[in-house]
């Protein structure tokens, strides 16, 4: 595994599996009365977040305070940033405080890949989400809860996703969650189709590793997967299209709709929901819907990839499974 | 002033040669030619070109000397083999009156470098609305013959329109920045498989095409001459192409980096690729480079757009968009289209000296090697092979993308109607 984590686009397969089980080992410290490890103690972390994430910020925060890690949470607002200080000189202060680790969420695609390329500080540098780009965390939490749901919680361990089904709908265009799972599915096995108006897909997206379609109704029987990406309602402003009502028609996801999956399938999102748009409640409440699932796993996955990226060679969990039961 | 033997140059490429500079002027071409009384230059080989020609400059003075000066821009122009520089019109204050273009074109005459040829704003603060006082920048001891809003589109049709037809009076060219503004709000870089990939704001090749389309169309029907800046796209090659065979009188422009450098470079997010328009694909470049060969892109200019380093130290989309070129443009030139064999150096000449010289007016300049013309040479070094080191550039700023890279070329003498300015590769 690389140094740091950028891109969902740096995992191997074996990378990625190795993620997965070590957050299949990591949600077991969850369900323990003291949910905690001492794994990264006289670790620190900085949360450097230039652009507003509460869910994001909070489940790293949650992550790095579970394997012990000292947490220092900075957001750009009120501070020095605003002052006009650079990105540069932002993470050079921190990281003559001794920092490890800085997990960046920027709203500058390539921000972070800048942090950790440009010599600019030696720490270890993990992507929390920047601009259009990436968001690598997310796409790994992602693949967990389908190989959860779809294989199982223990049948699925050393198992990527091989053959599976997943359809991704809506702003494609403006989204770092499509980007980063595009890259991590497609390396995990699975057959990604994109669902979207022409106008919220990039220009280029011919050469991504996945199908693309205009057609919900037409991709849905043949999804064991399906995510439904938020869509600001600020887009139809600037004719990416008509009405809030033609995009829900359309492309968005209601009971009806989901009916047509199959039996097996889920439905995913990365939240924040925008309900009635992307998303009807229903569907968003149905037992289907793995939407808070998701934020549990988020913790978990996080741990994972601080432990294997911080954390050396020492095992993460040092109690047997047996144990645990 | 004295005499000075360049003994053995190939001019233009050509067999060895003796040329004597005498005063201001090429005294005599020839073999065998009596060093008596003048300093002898060996050249050894070395091809002596007539001194080139800048028709798209940012000197940054007046308004951004923390990156740029009239001095050190027009060092780093002899540095490169300049003689002459059309200096654009985006400073601040924006040069769009006859004051500031006197002022600039002063500051030139008074270092001596090279000649600086002042190019006016089309509108008034480069805003698009209100036709600067053309007449008045033209009529100015900076005798202005060159119109642009560069780094901005003159995008409404009427105005551009007007301009076209109000230089003619005085045989005068709109340079048009050609970038629709409404298809590149918060465009980062070329729109693409990698722009998709990076999730940088795409910048479509049809927003400069549609602009040249435009503006050619407009060109013809008011029978006016028009100026490409910085053509990009194989797009805008087949547009003017079009409309040269239309007799349309239209020229262009390419810059170096566009004929070297690709968004695959965008990878990297450092922004020192950044600039304006972007950089494009493999199949563009190679489009670029036939057509400069074939004369459909008349020259190469260099855009040379200096910025601090605080500029381009920093997030891709927080950096400004532009780089150095002046000291570098001669040898992307060799390496792009000498060492392919696309273009010969009788050729280059052409393209970086020659036509420039007459698109902008620039008398003087872009003159024939032969007796009696005015002593304004490069000599260059054609064998040299070297790796670009930023710290040794002459301008102020070091914002270039070709850092560690090796390329072939080195200018090693500029003469400025016969006074050197470069003398073994050092600024005198």
């Amino acid at each position: 595994m690389q140094r740091h984590l950028i891109s969902a686009a740096d995992l191997t397969r074996d990378d990625a599996v190795l993620i997965l089980d070590t957050a299949e080992e990591m949600a077991r410290v969850a369900d323990r009365p003291i949910k905690k490890l001492p794994t990264l103690r006289g670790r620190t972390v900085v949360n450097l977040f230039f652009e507003d994430s509460t869910r994001t910020r909070i489940s790293f925060e949650a992550a790095e305070k579970r394997l012990s890690a000292d947490v220092i949470n900075f957001s750009a607002k009120g501070s020095s940033v605003s002052k006009g200080e650079s990105l540069k000189d932002t993470a050079q202060t921190l990281e003559a405080m001794g920092v490890d680790a800085v997990v960046i969420r920027h709203g500058a695609s390539g921000a972070p890949y800048r942090l950790a390329t440009s010599g600019w500080i030696d720490a270890v540098v993990i992507n929390a989400g920047d601009g259009t780009h990436q968001h690598p965390t997310q796409a790994l939490l992602d693949a967990f809860t389908m190989r959860r749901r779809l294989t199982g919680r223990d049948a699925g361990l050393g198992q990527d996703l091989s053959g599976r089904r997943v359809t991704i709908v809506g702003d494609v265009l403006h989204s770092r969650v499509a980007r980063s799972n595009v890259d991590l599915l497609h390396t995990l096995g699975a057959e990604v189709t994109l669902v979207a108006p022409p106008t919220l897909l990039p220009v280029g997206v011919e050469s991504w590793p996945c199908e693309v379609s205009y057609d919900l109704d037409a991709t849905l029987p043949k999804s064991d997967a399906v995510m439904m990406l938020r869509v600001q309602r600020e887009r139809m402003n600037a004719a990416f299209f008509p009405t809030e009502r033609e995009y829900s028609r359309r492309y968005g996801l209601d009971g009806e709709r989901m009916a047509r999956m199959p039996e097996h399938a889920v439905v995913m999102h990365p939240g924040p929901m925008v309900r009635g748009m992307e998303i009807t409640a229903e569907v968003a409440d149905s037992p289907r819907c793995t939407v808070v699932e998701q934020v549990a796993n988020g913790v978990s996955i996080r741990m994972a990839v601080l432990y294997l990226l911080l954390g050396g060679n020492e095992p993460a969990v040092t109690h047997t499974r047996t144990e645990e039961k | 002033m004295s005499k000075i033997l360049i003994r053995g140059a190939k001019v233009l490429g050509g067999e060895p040669q003796d040329v004597l500079i005498d005063g201001e002027t090429i005294a005599q071409v020839g073999a065998g030619l009596s060093a008596e009384g003048a300093e002898v230059v060996a050249a050894d080989g070395k091809v002596l070109l007539p001194g080139l020609v800048d028709l798209h400059t940012h000197l940054r003075e007046p308004g951004r000397e923390d990156s740029e000066t009239v001095l050190t821009g027009t060092r780093a122009a002899a540095s490169g083999g300049y003689t002459a520089v059309f200096a654009m019109a985006n400073t601040f204050p924006v040069a769009d009156t006859a004051g500031v273009v006197e002022q600039v074109w002063r500051l030139g005459r008074e270092h001596g470098y090279c000649d600086v040829r002042p190019i006016g704003a089309v509108t008034v603060g480069l805003e698009g609305r209100k036709l600067a006082e053309l007449g008045a920048m033209h009529e100015s001891a900076a005798g202005v013959t060159v119109f642009s809003d560069d780094g901005k589109c003159v995008d409404d049709a009427v105005i551009m329109r007007r301009a076209l037809e109000y230089v003619k009076a005085f045989g005068g060219v709109v340079a048009q920045h050609a970038q629709e503004p409404r298809l590149t709000e918060g465009a980062q870089m070329n729109e693409g498989v990698v722009s998709a990939e990076l999730g940088l704001g795409g910048w479509p090749a049809v927003a400069e095409e549609s602009i040249i389309a435009r503006d050619v169309l407009l060109a013809e029907h008011v029978g006016s001459r028009v100026h490409i800046c910085h053509l990009s796209t194989a797009g805008s090659v087949e547009i003017v192409r079009w409309a040269k065979s239309r007799g349309i009188d239209v020229t262009a422009e390419v810059t170096p980096h566009h004929l070297l450098l690709t968004d695959e470079m965008v990878r990297t997010y450092n922004p020192v690729y950044k600039v304006n328009p972007p950089l494009r694909t493999e199949r563009d470049v190679h489009a670029l480079r036939e057509a400069l060969a074939d004369g459909t892109i008349d020259i190469v200019a260099t855009d040379h757009a200096p910025h601090p380093h605080e500029d381009k130290d920093c997030e891709w989309a927080a950096a400004a968009m532009g780089m150095v070129g002046l000291e570098t443009a001669l040898s992307v030139v060799q390496a792009t289209m000498v060492d392919t064999g696309l273009l010969d150096w009788a050729g280059v000449a052409d393209r970086m000296s020659l036509a420039p010289a007459r698109i902008g007016r620039a008398t003087g300049h872009g003159r024939p090697v032969s007796a009696g013309e005015p002593a304004n040479l490069t000599l260059v070094d054609t064998a040299y092979r070297g790796r670009v080191d930023p710290a040794g550039f002459a301008s102020r700023s070091r914002n270039t993308p070709y850092e560690g890279r090796e390329l072939p070329g080195r200018v090693t003498h500029t003469w400025l109607r016969g006074k050197a300015t470069l003398v073994d590769g050092k600024l005198t």
